[in-house]
């Protein structure tokens, strides 16, 4: 058992004796005879059904933080890209309608979702919307703030990348990239080097070096403003108990 | 018998055997997430509990244990203790449980805590299992911490998230990128290889020396 590691030099062949003096005495002790199928199976389940038991004790205890802690963050980032709203609804994707409510039975977790945010007046003045696709290493998670009027962005967050540190992390440390996220660029937006844009108010440079995660989050708000926009456009729901005379984007 | 004392037991695992350094073992942790002090802390962290865990419940249960089915049984036990380490962190520690991402579910293959149940906790009592279990494992953490700081400090010129060098420092990339991780890797094992080579040139010319000296 414990030869096959002397590649490892001197330092070692001392707890191998050691180890060697061990196990020869521990096949001494019990006789070596068969030991049934039924038990070692038995063994394995046992031990199998505690590992479980054990898990979902801890799960039950973990799982409601865990999920709080998730909430607060994403609460966290639709406020973020919805500068000046004072409260958000979320609305599902329902038979390629907005709904406040999912249809009875459904799963929460089925349905494609937006969060429009209202402000003091009840009014829908944004809408933020989470996507996620392949950036350089693995999916990056973006949500971002859209101005369904206007046409414009109002902040841009990352909730998840796995992105190169030093190179691809600057899609979210890189403030003067973040930020031109928040100056109201409008849509789709246009990918170009840094310096050689043309002034297009839907322009936005991208980081030197880390052109693949930058351009990743640009076709991110792009796809999922091609996918929402329609949507949008039918306009949205209005909002229940506080807003009387929520005027709607068109 | 037993040769070693339960001194020994905890000392042998931080240096004379340490797991990373000189058994070369869990070193794919070793070389993925120490792009940080936090995230290696975080990361030994972890592997400390779930073999101090592992060790315990294994030389407890050893007599139950069939030997023909020993290395399922030790599996089982080091998943789900990693599957505990992994909720746990994501509960109180979720900034760090995101750094480390797959890594930490990766805890169950670091051989370095199959080998210690395997060669140890199976055939020693509770007591001397936790203490060699402790000692592996801080052995692993200083392992971890040395190549987090040199790859924190070289890689972003902060150490644990503080800055140490002024606004004008470049910041070697490739030192917190994978390739910094086997360099510095490298590096270490280079400068202890030279040091124990250092040691035993010194050992026998000093023996020269006082033969000559008596003569």
């Amino acid at each position: 058992m414990s030869q096959d590691n002397n590649s490892n030099g001197n330092r070692i062949d001392v707890d191998i004796q050691v180890e060697n003096s061990d196990t020869a005495a521990a096949q001494d002790a019990p006789a070596p005879e068969e030991v049934s199928t039924f038990r070692l199976v038995a063994t394995l389940a046992v031990a199998g059904v505690l590992a479980g038991l054990l898990i979902v004790l801890v799960n039950l205890h973990t799982k409601p933080i865990i999920d709080k802690y998730k909430a607060e963050q994403l609460q966290l980032a639709v406020y973020e890209v919805l500068p000046g709203v004072e409260r958000y609804d979320t609305y599902y994707l329902v038979n390629d309608t907005l709904s406040l409510a999912l249809p009875a039975g459904a799963k929460e977790s089925e349905f494609k979702r937006v969060y429009v945010g209202r402000n003091s007046e009840g009014q829908a003045t944004g809408v933020a919307i989470s996507r996620g696709e392949s950036g350089f290493q693995d999916v990056i998670m973006v949500i971002f703030g859209y101005d369904p009027i206007g046409g414009t962005l109002s902040g841009m967050k990352i909730l998840d990348s796995k992105e190169t540190p030093g190179l691809g992390d600057k899609i979210f440390k890189d403030m003067n990239f973040v930020d031109q996220f928040f100056k109201g660029p409008e849509t789709p937006l246009l990918g170009v080097k840094t310096g050689a844009g043309k002034g297009q108010p839907n322009e936005i440079d991208m980081i030197t070096g880390a052109t693949i995660s930058s351009k990743a989050v640009i076709g991110i708000i792009n796809h999922a403003l091609e996918e929402w926009k329609p949507i949008l456009d039918k306009g949205i729901p209005e909002a229940p108990a506080v807003a009387e005379s929520a005027e709607v984007a068109q | 018998m037993r040769t070693t004392t339960a001194q020994q037991d905890f000392i042998r695992g931080i240096w004379k055997e340490n797991p990373v350094l000189i058994q070369m073992l869990g070193l794919c942790p070793a070389l993925a997430v120490t792009n940080s002090v936090a995230n290696a802390l975080a990361m030994s962290g972890a592997t400390f509990f779930v073999m101090s865990c592992s060790s315990v419940l294994i030389s407890t249960c050893k007599r139950f244990i069939p030997h023909e089915v020993r290395i399922s049984a030790y599996i089982l036990v080091i998943a789900t203790f990693v599957t505990l380490a992994d909720m746990l962190l994501q509960a109180y520690a979720p900034a760090q449980h995101k750094e480390l991402g797959a890594f930490i579910a990766l805890i169950v293959v670091n051989c370095m805590i199959l080998g210690r149940q395997e060669s140890f906790s199976s055939k020693n009592t509770v007591f001397r299992s936790l203490l060699d279990a402790f000692g592996t494992g801080i052995g692993f953490t200083i392992a971890l911490v040395m190549m987090g700081g040199f790859r924190e400090i070289l890689g972003t010129g902060s150490f644990l998230g503080f800055p140490l060098f002024g606004p004008n420092f470049e910041p070697w990339v490739i030192m917190v990128l994978p390739a910094g991780g086997f360099l510095t890797l490298g590096f270490i094992l280079l400068a202890l290889g030279a040091f124990e080579q250092h040691k035993k040139d010194k050992a026998p010319r000093k023996q020269v020396q006082t033969v000559e000296a008596s003569s």
